[in-house]
């Protein structure tokens, strides 16, 4: 059947392909819109107006050039952690727990400061990304090892492996790296300035930014153009057919959840060169948490996870202006995000259902 | 593309509007002065602004501001120490017009507020806890008060209510701050017995419920039977302890209404007095003081009313002391002083009075306190 589109040669196909490809865009995009109609029920339910909360969700996340910038330097960090939990989603497992790695990425950063501040930043500044990612990917990559050596759920154990990051976190800023000098907030030594890495050209948003965006196109590349994607996909769907096809399964699983690690570590990384300038407390700031939230409206599919990091920061950008002008507590884009979530959820029941978008069905 | 200059036209706009109307509201009102130039202030809080402690006793300066005429006030909620304050102040600047911030938790300062300040030379950072010091933007201001003091006040109700002659007291992070407030807070009981033993437990985390009920508890089962606290958000230590019919002591706000037959007093920020002075001070052209500290004399903190439950003794001690503190210069780390380890932190006959510096850089825990910074 797919064969048709095929034969038919370029012009003639066209449609069909066309109609192929929108239904991944056109059901999230539905269900997006279903979940802003039950959140406007809600907000009416508040006495407050749809129209206008949408209205300054767009002024406050898009409409001007500040929140743009506004929206994507919040976005930055959350295209790497949402990578943390796609890598590993297209091998069928769910990694919840990039918070830890996020965090303890950038304590290494922090931890390397001192040691680095004399070394240039061409030199300095790759090898603390490098270390970032390598406590990222031994921590993500520990509950790959636990699920395939160990049959360890990787669900629970990334998320507890997160909660002792974050105490590690805690031991570590707190004592051996402490810089004396941080007196009511335990931190690393600030990094040099040499080592603070600076804005893109032109606009008030970190590099981290261009960084993210090369990491899922990078990702996809993985995932969709190489054989190691395509056997990462195959052991996600059926890991006995994998295993009797001789497919890496272990190995699959240890890289996968070793780069979703590096990922997360290198927003540590940059939250803390471009950001903080030096490691404590505040790194443990939930962005692991919504990357989980990026990863699954994106389906998994790292360039989704761009405009989908992008709305959520959006909202994240807007939520503080309509707490200013609608009075509504910080918790209202919670809801929305819950109502968004769960209706993108259940749309994925909705792939495969609809007539016009397979081409082979048409006419029927 | 011209959409893209827009907000800079429309602030404009939107300050021109703000004075029209303010100019008309405010024209029968006595202050006019502040007609001339109506005020944006912006508040921004690390947690709930509700939360029975820090962020709330900032949120009740706020309500105090809000009602100074042609002042409009704008906050937020939930802000975390990342470049999502930085971007909050940078929203309120730009889109509310705001020229006066108060960033209020103590991780915003460096780097956020020292990031943000230099871009914006017109509009006045405020911000609680931080040291401001000489090369630091000069657009930048930061203010605190002497809330030990009111701990050593709670301490000495404290030691006239134990029976156990042990207290508690549940603390987030040994960090200068919440030392010199368990430090005090014993010396206050101390004052009334020199027995008196406080324990402390560090939970690691400014807010974490769990935590800080299993903290309590605990010191609860030691035997302690008045019990403090220093987190973000009181309210879970306080309900706890009450409900295990301790004795309770109250810390940033007023907490008297979670356990009215067992709060005995409170260690409470008088951030209403602190920002209305400030606010006042900006509208009538004045500038504020890039460093500003300030105790009980100088109305940045105040004591909750004592509860039903303080003795005669308890308030006569309490009253009497609180006088001398009001008069000035008041030392509560003073010598002969061992800190819990034996080694001496103060000979006879040296002190540090309230306003001394070298408080704020306190790392041991006084004789008397059963437990480490470590």
């Amino acid at each position: 059947m797919a064969d048709q589109a095929v034969i038919g040669g370029s012009g003639a196909s066209l449609l069909p392909a066309l109609a192929r490809r929108s239904e991944a865009v056109v059901i999230p995009l539905a269900a997006l819109v279903v979940g802003f109609a039950i959140f406007a029920v809600f907000l009416l339910t508040q006495g407050k107006s749809p129209a206008d909360f949408l209205g300054l969700v767009w002024k406050g996340a898009y409409g001007s050039a500040f929140s743009w910038q506004n929206t994507l330097s919040r976005a930055a960090p959350l295209l790497f952690a949402a990578l943390c939990v796609a890598l590993p989603a297209r091998l069928g497992l769910v990694v919840i727990g990039g918070e830890g790695a996020i965090v303890l990425g950038g304590v290494a950063v922090g931890a390397l400061g001192p040691a680095m501040a004399h070394v240039p930043a061409f030199i300095a500044l790759p090898l603390m990304a490098a270390a970032a990612m390598s406590v990222g990917a031994v921590w993500i990559g520990a509950a790959g090892a636990l699920r395939h050596y160990r049959g360890v759920n990787e669900t629970i154990s990334s998320l507890l492996l997160a909660y002792i990051a974050i105490a590690l976190m805690n031991q570590l800023v707190e004592g051996p790296f402490r810089d004396p000098a941080s007196l009511n907030k335990p931190s690393t030594a600030p990094l040099a300035e040499s080592l603070r890495v600076g804005n893109l050209p032109g606009m008030d948003v970190h590099w981290g930014l261009a960084f993210g965006i090369l990491g899922c196109v990078v990702s996809w590349i993985l995932i969709d153009r190489t054989t190691w994607g395509f056997a990462a996909r195959i052991a996600g769907g059926n890991v006995r057919a994998a295993q009797v096809q001789g497919l890496p399964v272990g190995r699959l699983i240890l890289g996968f959840t070793a780069l979703a690690g590096g990922f997360a570590g290198l927003a540590g990384f940059f939250e803390v060169t471009a950001v903080h300038g030096s490691a404590n407390a505040s790194l443990a700031a939930g962005y692991g948490y919504t990357g989980i939230l990026i990863a699954f409206l994106a389906r998994h599919n790292p360039l989704a996870i761009i405009p989908v990091a992008i709305l959520l920061a959006g909202f994240g950008a807007a939520s503080g202006l309509i707490q200013r002008r609608m009075g509504l507590p910080d918790a209202t884009i919670l809801v929305l995000q819950g109502f968004v979530f769960l209706s993108i959820l259940i749309s994925d029941t909705f792939y495969g259902r609809y007539r016009i978008f397979a081409p082979e069905r048409w006419g029927r | 593309m011209t959409r893209r200059f827009l907000p800079l036209s429309r602030r404009r706009f939107l300050h021109s509007a703000a004075a029209l109307s303010g100019a008309t509201m405010v024209s029968g009102l006595p202050r006019l002065a502040h007609a001339a130039e109506p005020l944006t202030v912006g508040f921004i809080y690390v947690g709930p602004r509700d939360d029975y402690g820090y962020n709330q006793a900032h949120a009740e300066g706020a309500a105090a501001v809000k009602e100074i005429p042609g002042v409009t006030v704008v906050e937020e909620e939930n802000v975390p120490e990342t470049i999502d304050v930085q971007k909050s102040m940078e929203s309120m600047i730009n889109l509310d017009g705001a020229s006066l911030l108060f960033p209020t938790s103590f991780g915003y300062f460096d780097p956020h507020v020292l990031a943000v300040a230099p871009k914006y030379p017109d509009v006045r950072f405020e911000h609680a806890a931080g040291l401001w010091t000489e090369g630091m933007p000069e657009n930048v201001g930061s203010y605190f008060g002497y809330i030990g003091m009111g701990q050593f006040l709670n301490g000495i109700v404290a030691g006239h209510m134990t029976k156990s002659k042990k207290i508690g007291f549940v603390a987030a992070k040994p960090i200068p701050q919440v030392l010199l407030n368990i430090n005090s807070f014993l010396l206050g009981a101390r004052q009334v017995d020199p027995s008196i033993n406080c324990q402390v437990i560090f939970t690691g985390e400014w807010s974490l419920a769990v935590k800080e009920a299993e903290a309590t508890n605990a010191l609860a089962d030691a035997g302690c039977d008045v019990i403090t606290c220093h987190v973000d958000g009181p309210k879970v230590v306080i309900e706890t302890a009450a409900g295990r019919g301790c004795y309770v002591c109250g810390y940033h706000a007023d907490q008297s209404a979670l356990a009215p037959q067992l709060y005995l007093t409170g260690a409470e920020w008088n951030w209403a007095n602190v920002y209305t002075g400030m606010v006042n001070t900006i509208l009538d052209g004045g500038t504020l003081p890039n460093f500003m500290r300030g105790g009980l004399a100088e109305g940045y903190i105040k004591m909750s009313p004592l509860g039903p439950a303080v003795t005669d003794a308890a308030r006569a001690q309490f009253e009497s002391t609180k006088e001398v503190i009001m008069g000035g210069g008041y030392s509560v780390i003073k010598g002969p002083l061992n800190d819990n380890k034996g080694n001496v932190i103060l000979s006879e006959g040296q002190a540090l009075v309230e306003t001394d510096v070298a408080l704020e850089s306190m790392d041991y825990l006084v004789e008397g306190v059963i437990g480490s910074t470590s």
